[in-house]
């Protein structure tokens, strides 16, 4: 009985280690990210590691249904285009459980993307394992990688820019300013900014 | 037009209560009662965020558009019924984009018939308001503050009624 107890109080002493770790354990700036391999919506896998030969990778978890996503597609695009001739490609990742989230299953997201000619790889976080290590709560959530010989370091965590509605308006883009710095060789001057989004989408 | 009037009107009742120092701005003071809906910039809505009145207070940040937030809105609207006469004040802030309020927020306002008060933040620099809401928050909806006076917590998650219930009773008494 005894043995029983302490196995017990031991395993949710385990348990309760194992959950505050992976609580705690998201990327912080300057952190070095680990590889991924999820499945794009054109059936390939893609890894991280494919990157071999960028600057740096700038990550946006994003999805279909979310209406500030929406709002940031053509941002995203924009982004993309400028910056991936300058060493710094997006790579969009789906973060939510379709089953939860209607309008963000794989089917859908091929749809999405050739509706708004996506010129970058729309990922697929089947399992939801990825963005947990990111620490993202949101869609749209942006991390900007730098790349450092086989590394990626975690740069940037936040919004696009401070103007989600209008991007007319938005007097700060963040995450311009941050590529520009990166590309200068140095830190981006504001390295975390937040912004309203969706949460993330996860069985209960 | 009417609209605006109201809107007009609103400004200066508030920069008014600005004026007469250390007087208390309450929800009271700004009701807007035929159907429009109050707008606020994160300065107009900070000073509900902070009221020293000895009640509990629940804030609730939503829109109409998100799903988990509107799932939850009856254990809110239960919460409102059960405790408004023992010193619990509940608020809806909801985030519904300028453009969608009498196309969108208005009309869930009515079908639902929502009893707690409802106002709207617009406010374009999030970075700051966010931050100023609570440095716990990343930003994503639902979010939550239950406060009494200076004590106070912030919750980004979603409720049901006996989690928000437990939460709440932390804060009376």
């Amino acid at each position: 009985m005894k043995t029983f107890k302490s196995v017990f109080a031991l395993l949710v002493l385990l348990v309760s280690v194992a959950f505050t770790v992976k609580d705690e354990g998201a990327y912080k700036i300057g952190d070095k990210v680990d590889n991924f391999t999820l499945k794009n919506i054109d059936g390939k896998m893609v890894s991280l590691s494919d990157y071999n030969n960028v600057s740096g990778v700038v990550v946006i978890f994003t999805c279909n249904h979310c209406p500030y996503s929406k709002m940031y597609e053509d941002r995203i695009i924009a982004l993309d285009k400028t910056y991936k001739e300058m060493g710094f490609p997006v790579v969009a990742i789906n973060p939510n459980d379709p089953s939860v989230s209607q309008g963000d299953d794989y089917e859908s997201m091929k749809v999405r993307a050739k509706e708004k000619g996506f010129t970058f790889p729309y990922l697929f976080d089947d399992g939801q394992k990825v963005y947990p290590k990111f620490g993202a709560t949101k869609t749209p959530h942006t991390f900007i990688l730098k790349r450092k010989k086989k590394d990626f370091i975690l740069s940037y965590i936040g919004a696009i820019d401070n103007n989600a509605r209008d991007a007319s308006n938005a007097s700060v883009k963040y995450v311009e300013e941050a590529i520009l710095s990166l590309i200068d060789g140095d830190m981006p001057t504001k390295t975390q900014t937040k912004a309203i989004g969706c949460s993330i989408k996860t069985k209960k | 037009m009417k609209f605006r009037l109201i809107l007009l009107v609103l400004a200066s009742t508030f920069i008014f209560s600005c004026n007469t120092k250390n007087k208390k701005v309450t929800s009271a003071d700004l009701k807007v009662t035929d159907g429009a809906i109050r707008i606020l910039n994160y300065d107009q809505l900070k000073p509900l965020l902070e009221q020293e009145d000895d009640k509990v207070h629940v804030v609730n940040f939503w829109a109409t558009w998100c799903k988990p937030c509107v799932e939850e809105l009856p254990a809110f609207e239960k919460l409102n019924e059960e405790y408004k006469d023992k010193n619990v004040e509940l608020l809806l802030v909801s985030l519904d984009f300028p453009n969608q309020i009498e196309s969108e927020l208005l009309p869930f306002i009515k079908e639902h018939q929502l009893k707690p008060e409802v106002v709207v933040l617009d406010d374009p620099d999030q970075d700051k308001w966010i931050n100023g809401i609570s440095t716990e928050w990343s930003g994503a909806i639902p979010a939550t503050i239950i406060y009494k006076n200076d004590k106070r917590a912030f919750y980004e998650q979603s409720f049901n009624y006996d989690l928000l219930n437990k939460e709440l009773q932390q804060f009376l008494n």
